[in-house]
């Protein structure tokens, strides 16, 4: 009975990832469990105002493996160093000892997090709105661009920035002011290039020319705004502003949450309190006026204002709401107010939608967000309008 | 530092350590030794070490997993990988020193004998492993690739089915009954115990067993019963589901003699290698690799350290017992090396430390009970006079086939109504509510019909269910109320 030795062959271990199929297909599930809960992420998740390499620790945790297992209140057994005591802490709930590789079938920490950038909850967030491909591609590039604008040539550079023609020339005229020229000779003798020939394109970095831009968030937070509502009004938030991102330098943002009355408050805030009471829209919209004229002249600044609410008002802060946003269509670049209505709410006769249509700017607009796929179609709109104001 | 070796240089100490092994008395199925790169072995952990398995996301998730703690460092690959077959398989990592590689062979030819001799391997029919696990994967495959299911449908089955494949008999030892001999079983019992005083004492009465129970005595084997007794499963889903099963049951015995097997396998590449006369720079390194594998983790159990330290001790007390030993347990009846070969057919983890871990040995490994007390994890008991009994029986309720809960199907027609009703034999542990849920949903598919479970959560009773409109839970009146049966 001989023992047989198989020694390693570098073309089998090229040809086995054997593996490579079961990961795409565990990375699809995470993607859609990632997908199933993107509502809940999106409102949860402070994500306006970060970058785009910002990482979302997602609560999905790899996709778990359920079978029937004790609790962790059950008692274990494990070995000290001889020292130990009754009463000492030896770890943290929830931490699983290494298990021995087979499978997640431990509740408890996976070592496998599932975390993703902002740019693929984007990505995802854009697949769940049902953004078409190529208004993705267009909202991305406005995203990555990087203008840069030729202004003359240089003597240093990169590479690709190599302008052969002005380069050749460069050597034309060494040739002749060396003299060698003069002689014609049978057969032309070289006269190599040299690096002080090389001429680059000189590229300058485009400052946008309106470099400052605030945004101003305000949201109706009275106590009927649930996760639903939140992750629609976040979207809305969210698409608006990486839109304005794109066209300037520098931007602020501002959150006011109002219900009778208005405050300016962090983001977490924003999204996170829910208060009760009634609803004064004019409040929120004369504290963005405020906030304006204290900080943001529009003179220095692009000012884009928009409200998200679920509609409601009391019926006496009518005529002071519409005024308000009157105001603010005078400062603002562009005002947009969002109602959110999400099917099967209710629905109450008078909702500011139609009040607001006889608000006559035409930096005003107005949209109606009853569900997910509302958003983009409004957003679409938006964008147009904002063209057209340009 | 590392000598480059070649497979000449295997095959050199590969005929030295048979000739060891064989005089040592161990014997063993032919080995095989296949020589991969760290990506290889990743795979082949993922895959249970099968040169051909099934496909499944879960084992992309596995690989994944442990390819994130390799690449940070967290955990190193495992020095040997062996499979339970004849001729056995083992890989060994291309990137390791010639002393790794000696030490390797030496403790995998100990997992042979371990596969070889238990109790617990005999039924697994090893010549066939391979082959078996190869057209398991051809057959699911095969099911995959059929225009008219696709990965979709059968990831449905097979996700349900590894759910529950752990939920089956473990008392392999003990042959079950089939249905005809549990019907007779119930008729003899139902038989009044033969009564001497009979002509005196009032006839008791007979009370007709019902014997159209479904099933007659409760049910271990989950994924069996659900296969035989839901008559809309297709054959393609049953087979799925009689695959998880004989999948587990390759793996069941490996589960409950990790201990003794880990244990053996280092209790003999130690023999083995210190009898070799390694030249002295590979037996230093060998000093080290050993003390890395069988050092003890503190907080857990590592079961390299505990058993080689319990082979260690039944040896010596076999071999040189102490006078309080031969007053306690008697004299040895046989030499320490007799009795462990003997050991290791005969037992498994449970038993095996059950028998062989002293108080002496607790209380020198320093072992803990522990328990959680809100966010952390907190000792309860040591291993002092008082409480290392209590430490121990924890220890054994733990390892083995122990960490799965005993879930029994009652009755397959509850109410009448094809409702599967199961209980949870609950021994002071509560079950992780989320996953119990969550595996009555798979349950629930397979059945294709409302699934009831009886357990008990922190001393109250409670029928969980899942059915068409969804999770449902109610306390039960008193707790430990018997399931109703019809």
């Amino acid at each position: 009975m001989t023992t047989v030795f198989r020694p390693y062959s570098h073309s089998d271990a090229l040809r086995s990832d054997r593996s490579a199929g079961d990961r795409l297909r565990h990375r699809q599930k995470v993607r859609q469990a990632i997908r199933e809960n993107i509502a809940d992420i999106v409102a949860e998740e402070s994500i306006i105002g970060q970058g785009r390499d910002k990482i979302i620790k997602v609560p999905i945790r790899g996709v778990k493996e359920y079978r029937f297992v004790y609790g962790d209140n059950a008692p274990g057994v494990g070995a000290g160093d001889g020292n130990s005591q009754p009463g000492q802490v030896v770890g943290k709930a929830g931490d699983k000892g290494r298990g021995d590789g087979r499978g997640g079938d431990q509740p408890g920490v996976d070592y496998y997090e599932t975390d993703i950038t902002l740019e693929e909850l984007v990505e995802i967030m854009f697949e769940d709105l049902q953004l078409p491909d190529m208004e993705r591609k267009k909202l991305r590039e406005v995203l990555a661009e990087r203008t840069s604008k030729r202004k003359g040539y240089r003597r240093v550079g990169i590479r690709v920035h190599m302008n052969k023609r002005r380069t050749a020339i460069a050597r034309v005229r060494r040739k002749v002011a060396s003299g060698r020229v003069a002689a014609v000779e049978a057969v032309e003798k070289r006269f190599p290039f040299h690096r002080d020939d090389i001429r680059y394109r000189r590229l300058r970095h485009d400052m946008k020319p309106q470099s400052n831009a605030v945004v101003l968030c305000i949201m109706d937070t009275s106590g009927s705004m649930d996760i639903m509502k939140k992750y629609l009004a976040r979207s809305f938030f969210f698409l608006l502003y990486q839109f304005v991102r794109a066209r300037y330098h520098n931007v602020e943002v501002v959150f006011i949450a109002h219900h009778t009355q208005a405050r300016e408050v962090s983001e977490e805030e924003f999204f996170h309190k829910g208060e009760s009471g009634g609803t004064y829209i004019s409040s929120g919209y004369m504290k963005a006026l405020e906030i304006i004229q204290a900080r943001y002249h529009p003179g220095l600044w692009n000012v884009y204002a928009f409200h998200c609410s679920d509609g409601d008002n009391f019926p006496n802060d009518n005529t002071a709401a519409m005024n308000a946003a009157k105001g603010l269509c005078e400062v603002a670049n562009l005002f947009g107010y969002g109602e959110i209505k999400p099917l099967n709410s209710s629905h109450y006769e008078d909702s500011m939608l139609q009040l607001f249509k006889s608000i006559g700017s035409p930096n005003f607009h107005s949209m109606l967000i009853e569900r997910k796929e509302d958003i983009w179609s409004s957003f679409k709109m938006f964008l147009e309008r904002e063209k057209l104001v340009e | 530092m590392h000598n480059p070796w070649g497979v000449k240089d295997l095959e050199y100490w590969d005929a030295k350590i048979r000739d060891k092994v064989d005089e040592f008395g161990l014997s063993y199925f032919p080995q095989e030794f296949e020589v991969c790169d760290h990506e290889q072995m990743l795979g082949y952990m993922a895959y249970s070490g099968m040169p051909a398995h099934y496909p499944h996301w879960s084992y992309g998730k596995s690989y994944e997993k442990l390819k994130t703690l390799y690449d940070y460092g967290v955990s190193g690959l495992p020095y040997e990988m062996v499979i339970n077959a004849d001729p056995s398989l083992a890989y060994l990592m291309r990137g390791n020193s010639l002393c790794l590689q000696i030490l390797t062979i030496a403790h995998v030819y100990g997992h042979n004998d371990f596969f070889k001799n238990n109790f617990t391997f005999c039924d697994t029919r090893p010549e066939l492993t391979i082959n078996n696990f190869k057209v398991r994967a051809d057959r699911v495959r095969s099911y995959i690739e059929d225009p008219s299911l696709g990965v979709t449908k059968v990831e449905e089955v097979l996700d349900a089915a590894h759910a529950l494949s752990m939920q089956c008999r473990r008392n392999v030892a003990i042959r079950k009954l089939s249905r005809e001999e549990q019907e007779e079983r119930a008729l003899s019992s139902a038989q009044p115990p033969a009564d001497p005083f009979h002509r005196i004492h009032k006839a008791p009465e007979y009370v007709e067993p019902d014997l159209t129970k479904l099933p007659l005595e409760p049910e271990e084997d989950i994924l069996l019963f659900v296969r035989d007794h839901n008559p809309y499963l297709a054959e393609w889903q049953k087979d799925l589901l009689t695959i998880a099963h004989d999948e587990a049951q390759y793996f069941i015995p490996q589960i409950e003699t990790k201990i003794m097997n880990e244990g053996w396998a280092s209790y003999w590449h130690h023999q083995i290698m210190n009898s070799l006369d390694l030249p002295e720079n590979l037996h230093i390194e060998f000093l080290v690799h050993h003390n890395q594998v069988v050092r003890p983790h503190p907080g857990s159990v590592n079961p390299y350290y505990l058993g080689f330290k319990l082979w260690h001790d039944i040896r010596r007390r076999y071999d040189e017992p102490t006078a309080e030993e031969i007053e306690k347990y008697g004299e040895p009846d046989r030499s320490g090396n007799e009795k462990i070969f003997e050991i290791r057919e005969v037992d498994r983890d449970v038993s095996f430390l059950r028998r062989f871990l002293t108080e002496e040995l607790m209380r020198e490994m320093d072992m803990f009970q522990h328990e959680r007390r809100g966010d952390d994890v907190v000792i309860t008991h040591v291993s002092d006079e008082q409480s290392w009994r209590q430490v121990k029986d924890t220890l054994l309720r733990n390892v083995g086939m122990g960490a799965v809960p005993v879930i029994r199907i009652q009755d397959a027609d509850y109410e009448q109504n094809r409702v599967l009703y199961l209980t949870h034999a609950h021994d002071g542990r509560d079950l992780q509510l989320e996953y119990a849920e969550k595996t009555l949903v798979y349950l629930y598919q397979l059945w294709g019909r409302e699934v009831l479970l009886e357990t008990s959560i922190q001393g109250t009773g409670y029928v969980f269910s899942y059915g068409e409109d969804g999770f449902n839970q109610r306390r039960l009146r008193r707790t430990n109320e018997p399931a109703a049966s019809h």
